[in-house]
C-alpha cells in the first residue's frame, strides 16, 4: 500500500512537474513600434515551446568572414568582434527572438523567426557599415593625370567610345567580367571594334567618358557607360597613374541631367579626416523642410576633438562621405568647423533607410565582410502547413495505435494508452523545460516516437502472457512479466539513444531538433511503460487481489 | 482475447537460404545502380539553391521554366510539389549554367525577377514559400558528417553489445544492420527519393530501430541459452524468433500505423523521411530474423563459444532430445507443426 502511495506520489510530482512547464507565459518580445519606430518590449503569453522556423517561418543564415579579397589571419577574432555587431544590429532590428550564435571556428549562424523580409535583413547584416570622412580632390591632380592615363590606354589598344562605341564597350565590359554566356555570343562585334583600335587621333578613353562635375573632384559618368569606366579603371597600368593620394570612389545616386542619367565619381584623398570608429550615437529624422530622410550622427569627445580639427583646416574644402566605399550623396562643403555632431542626407529615399542606416552605424562596423554560406527562407504560411500537416498525421497515427493496442490487450491495453497521454505531456515537457526548439523533422519524430513507444508495453504485455500460459498466478505473472522483459527494454532502448545521441552531435538545425525529440521519447516512454503502468497494475490488483484472470 | 501468433513454431531458419536470395535480388540491382548512377541529393549536399513557389493558379511546369529560360536560368530542376499550384524549382552547383555566377543567393534573387517577369508580380500571381541557398562547402561538409555519423552510430552500438552481451552478437546484430543500410539505399535509389539530411536522419533511425528489433530476439536468445542447456543454437534460435513473434508483430504494427499515418498525411517535405522509415520496418524485422540470426549461428560455429553449442549448430540434431518449450498446462503447443524439429543440412 505505501508503495502504492509513494508510486502515485511521484507520478503526481512528475505530471504537475510537466504540466508546469507547458503552462502559457508571459514572454518578453522586442518589437519595433508601428508608430515611431523605436523598439519597444512587449510582453505576450504563449505556451513556451520553441518552435523550430522551418515551424514559424523566419529566415536562417549561416556567414563567414569574406576571404576572397585576400585571407583575413584571425578570423576567430574576427568572428567574435562580428557576432557582437551582428547581435546589436539584430537586437534594433525588431524580430521577437533573434538567435546569434557562433559555430564552429569562424562561422556566424544568424536565425529570424517570423521575418518575411530577407532581402533587407540580410543588407542590415552583411553591411560592413565602415563610415569614413574624406576631402575631394580640391587640387584636381586626377584631372590634370587624365591625358596621361588615356595615352597609356591607347597604346594598350583601347579605343574610346566615339566610334564603334557600343561594339568596343562590350569586348571591354566582357572581356573582363565572367558573364561568359554573354562574353560568347558577341565575339564576331568584339573582334570588328579591335580592328579600328590603331585610330590615334581618337578621343581620350576615359576623359571622354567623363564629365566634370560641379565642385573639385567630382565626375559625371553616363549610366549606361559606368560598366566601361569601372572596367578602365580597374586596369593596373590605369591604376598606376593616378596621382599618388588620390583615390577614386563612385557615388551612390543617380543623377539627372537633361534627360540622361549619370553617376557621380569622386577622386578623393586616400586618408580619411575620420572614420566610423569614432562615431556614439545615430537616429534617423525627416527633414521638416526638404522632407529628406536624414541620419544625424554624434561622435565621441575624442572623436570630435580630431573631427573639429580636421574641418578646421578644411574649411571652404568639400567632405566626401563614404559608406562602404561608396560616396553617399554630394560631398557638402566645410563651411566652418565641425564639432561632434553631423548628419548624412539619403535624399528622397524612405525613412526606413535611414533608420536602417543609423541602426547599422551605431552598431559599429563589421571587422571584415560577412559572405553568406547557407540560407534559408520558410514562409509563415508554411510553417503554419507543416504544422497543421504534422498535428493531422500526428492525431491519425495515434489513433491507429491507441485501437490497436485496446483492441488486442483490452483493459491492460487501455492502461498502455493512459500510460501513453502520460508520455505524450512529458516529451512536450522536456523540450520545454530544456529549451530545445521542436522542428517539423521533431514533430515526425514525437509521432513516430508514440509508435514506438508502445513497444515497452508490448514486451510486458507479452510476456505477461506468456507466465500465465505458463500457470503462474496473475500477480506472479505481473511481477515476471516486468522483470523479464527488463532487460530487453533497457538494452534496446539505450541503443536507440546512442544512435539519436549522435544524430544529434553530427547533424545542424533541423536533424538535432529531430534527434532531442527522440531522445527526450525514449525517457520519457521508459518512465510510462516501465514505472507507471506497474503502478496502475499495482492499483488494480491491490483492488482485487483474488483476481484469476487478468485482462491483458 | 485476440492472440496472433501465440505459441507460434514456424522454422524460421530452414529458409534462410530463400531469404538471401531474395534479398540479394533486392539489394544487388539497387545498390549497382546507386553505385552506377548515385542517388539524387538535396541542395543541402550538392550547395545550390531551392526555391518552393506557389502560384495564384496551376500554371504548370513548362509555364516556369519558360519563365526562367527567358532569363537566362537553365537546368533548373522544377517540380511539381505537394498541392498542384506549387512548385520546387531546383539549380544545383555543379550543373553547367544552372547557378548563377556568383554565389547561391544571387541565384534565389534572379529567379525571383525572372517569375516576376513571367509570371506577374509577386504577390498577387505568386508568392515565394520557401528558400534554401547552401554554398559547396557546406554541402561538402554535410557529406562528411552524414558519413561520420553512420559510421560512428556503428561503432558505439557495437561497443555497447559487446558490454551487454558478447561480442557474437554485437558483430552479428551490426552486420545485420549493415544489411538494413544496403537495402534502404536500394530502397531510396528504386524510388529515386531526394536525400536530404532528414532522410540521412531517417536513415540512421533505421540503425537504431533495426537494431532495437534485433537486440530483443538476441535478449531472448541469451535467456532461452541459459535455460534449455540441451538444445543447439538452431532450435535456439527458433524458439526465440517464434517466442518474440507476438512483440513483433504488435510493435512494428502500431510503429507501421505511424509512418504511414506521415506518409500519407504529413505533408511533402516529411514524405521521403515517412517512406524510408515504413520502410525501415520492414528490413529492420527482416535482416533480425534472417541476417542478424544466421550470421550469429555462422560466426558461433566459426569461433565457437564457452559452452560450444554453437559448433553443433548446423549438424543435423535428430538424435537430440527435443525439449519443447516449458511443461504448458493450456493446451499445449500444435501439434504437427513440425516445429522446432531441426533438419538443416550443411
Amino acid at each position: 500500500m505505501r508503495t502504492i502511495r509513494t508510486r502515485l506520489l511521484t507520478i503526481g510530482a512528475l505530471l504537475v512537474l510537466a504540466v508546469w512547464q507547458l503552462i502559457p507565459t508571459n514572454v518578453t518580445q522586442r518589437v519595433r513600434d508601428p508608430v515611431t519606430g523605436r523598439m519597444k518590449d512587449t510582453t505576450i503569453r504563449r505556451v513556451p515551446i520553441n518552435l523550430g522556423l522551418d515551424l514559424q517561418g523566419g529566415i536562417h543564415l549561416a556567414l563567414e568572414v569574406d576571404q576572397s579579397k585576400g585571407p583575413v589571419p584571425d578570423c576567430a577574432d574576427a568572428i567574435q568582434r562580428a557576432e557582437k555587431v551582428v547581435r546589436t544590429r539584430i537586437d534594433e532590428f525588431g524580430t521577437s527572438e533573434p538567435v546569434v550564435q557562433i559555430q564552429g571556428r569562424c562561422r556566424l549562424i544568424v536565425e529570424l523567426a517570423g521575418e518575411k523580409d530577407p532581402a533587407r535583413a540580410k543588407g542590415i547584416i552583411q553591411r560592413t557599415a565602415f563610415l569614413e570622412f574624406r576631402i575631394t580632390d580640391m587640387k584636381n591632380l586626377f584631372r590634370d593625370a587624365l591625358p596621361e592615363i588615356d595615352k597609356a590606354l591607347r597604346r594598350a589598344g583601347v579605343t574610346a567610345p566615339g566610334q564603334g562605341a557600343a561594339a568596343a564597350s562590350v569586348t571591354q565590359l566582357f572581356g573582363s567580367d565572367t558573364g561568359k554566356a554573354k562574353g560568347k555570343a558577341k565575339p564576331p562585334k568584339g573582334k570588328a571594334a579591335a580592328k579600328d583600335t590603331t585610330d590615334l587621333n581618337a578621343p581620350g578613353a576615359l576623359s571622354s567618358l567623363l564629365f566634370q562635375g560641379q565642385i573639385p573632384g567630382e565626375y559625371l559618368v553616363p549610366e549606361e557607360q559606368v560598366p566601361v569606366a569601372e572596367s578602365l579603371l580597374a586596369r593596373s597600368d590605369v591604376q598606376r597613374l593616378v596621382p599618388r593620394g588620390i583615390e577614386l570612389r563612385w557615388g551612390t545616386e543617380v543623377l539627372s541631367r537633361a534627360g540622361r542619367s549619370y553617376r557621380s565619381l569622386y577622386a578623393v584623398e586616400d586618408r580619411p579626416i575620420i572614420t566610423g570608429e569614432y562615431l556614439q550615437d545615430a537616429k534617423a529624422t525627416r527633414d521638416p523642410l526638404t522632407n529628406q530622410s536624414v541620419a544625424n550622427f554624434v561622435l565621441s569627445r575624442r572623436g570630435g576633438r580630431i573631427f573639429e580639427r580636421e574641418t578646421g583646416r578644411h574649411v571652404n574644402d568639400y567632405m566626401a562621405i563614404i559608406l562602404d566605399g561608396r560616396v553617399q550623396g554630394q560631398p557638402p562643403v566645410i563651411k566652418s568647423q565641425i564639432g561632434q555632431r553631423g548628419q548624412i542626407e539619403l535624399g528622397a529615399k524612405p525613412l526606413q533607410d535611414a533608420q536602417d542606416l543609423a541602426l547599422v552605424l551605431k552598431a559599429g562596423a563589421l571587422p571584415a565582410p560577412l559572405t553568406i554560406i547557407e540560407e534559408r527562407t520558410i514562409g509563415p504560411s508554411l510553417g503554419q502547413d507543416s504544422i497543421k500537416d504534422g498535428i493531422r498525421a500526428g492525431i491519425v497515427g495515434v489513433a491507429l495505435v491507441v485501437l490497436i493496442m485496446v483492441t488486442y490487450y483490452r483493459l491492460s491495453g487501455v492502461l498502455a494508452v493512459a500510460a501513453l497521454s502520460l508520455y505524450v505531456v512529458f516529451t512536450l515537457a522536456g523540450l520545454a523545460g530544456f529549451g530545445f526548439t521542436l522542428t517539423l523533422p521533431g514533430l515526425a519524430g514525437l509521432v513516430l516516437s508514440v509508435g514506438i513507444a508502445v513497444d515497452a508495453n508490448v514486451l510486458i504485455f507479452e510476456r505477461i502472457r506468456e507466465e500465465l500460459q505458463h500457470g503462474k498466478l496473475v500477480r506472479t505473472a505481473v511481477d515476471e512479466g516486468f522483470k523479464h522483459a527488463m532487460s530487453a527494454i533497457v538494452d534496446s532502448n539505450v541503443s536507440t539513444a546512442l544512435t539519436a545521441f549522435i544524430l544529434y552531435l553530427v547533424g545542424t538545425g533541423p536533424v538535432q531538433g529531430f534527434a532531442i525529440t527522440l531522445i527526450i521519447g525514449i525517457a520519457a516512454s521508459m518512465i510510462t511503460a516501465i514505472f507507471v503502468v506497474r503502478t496502475f497494475y499495482m492499483i488494480w490488483l491491490d483492488r482485487r487481489p483474488d483476481m484469476a484472470t487478468l485482462s491483458v | 482475447m485476440i492472440r496472433l501468433f501465440a505459441n507460434a513454431n514456424y522454422d524460421f531458419i530452414k529458409w534462410r537460404r530463400w531469404a538471401y536470395g531474395i534479398t540479394a535480388a533486392f539489394i544487388i540491382p539497387g545498390f549497382s545502380l546507386f553505385l552506377i548512377r548515385g542517388l539524387n541529393y538535396s541542395i543541402e549536399f550538392t550547395g545550390g539553391t531551392l526555391i518552393q513557389v506557389q502560384t495564384a493558379e496551376p500554371v504548370g511546369t513548362e509555364r516556369i521554366r519558360g519563365a526562367l529560360d527567358a532569363a537566362g536560368i537553365r537546368d533548373a530542376e522544377i517540380q511539381q510539389f505537394g498541392a498542384a499550384n506549387e512548385y520546387v524549382i531546383r539549380a544545383r552547383i555543379g550543373r553547367a549554367d544552372a547557378v548563377v555566377e556568383g554565389s547561391t543567393e544571387t541565384t534565389a534573387a534572379a529567379v525571383d525577377s525572372a517569375l516576376a517577369r513571367g509570371l506577374g508580380p509577386a504577390p498577387e500571381h505568386y508568392k515565394i514559400l520557401r528558400t534554401e541557398a547552401v554554398g559547396p562547402k557546406v554541402g561538402r561538409e554535410l557529406q562528411s558528417k552524414a558519413l561520420a555519423a553512420i559510421l560512428l552510430s556503428f561503432l558505439v552500438t557495437l561497443a555497447y553489445l559487446a558490454i551487454r552481451f558478447e561480442w557474437r552478437f554485437g558483430l552479428a546484430a551490426v552486420l545485420a544492420t549493415g544489411h538494413d543500410i544496403l537495402s534502404t539505399i536500394a530502397f531510396i535509389r528504386y524510388l529515386d527519393l531526394e536525400v536530404s539530411l532528414v532522410v540521412v536522419g531517417a536513415v540512421l533511425t533505421m540503425v537504431g530501430y533495426s537494431l532495437n528489433d534485433t537486440i530483443i530476439i538476441f535478449d531472448r536468445v541469451r535467456e532461452n541459452l541459459r535455460k534449455f542447456r540441451r538444445q543447439n543454437l538452431y532450435e535456439i534460435l527458433n524458439l526465440s524468433i517464434n517466442e518474440t513473434l507476438p512483440r513483433s508483430v504488435l510493435t512494428h504494427g502500431t510503429t507501421m500505423a505511424t509512418t504511414i499515418a506521415l506518409v500519407l498525411l504529413a505533408g511533402e517535405v516529411l514524405r521521403p523521411f515517412a517512406l524510408v522509415m515504413t520502410f525501415a520496418i520492414f528490413t529492420g524485422t527482416f535482416s533480425s530474423i534472417y541476417i542478424a540470426a544466421p550470421i550469429l549461428m555462422y560466426i558461433e560455429k566459426r569461433w565457437p563459444g564457452e559452452d560450444a553449442r554453437g559448433a553443433r549448430a548446423l549438424r543435423p540434431a535428430g538424435s537430440v532430445p527435443l525439449n519443447p518449450p516449458p511443461p504448458p498446462p493450456p493446451p499445449p503447443a500444435a501439434p504437427g507443426g513440425s516445429g522446432v524439429r531441426s533438419k538443416a543440412a550443411v
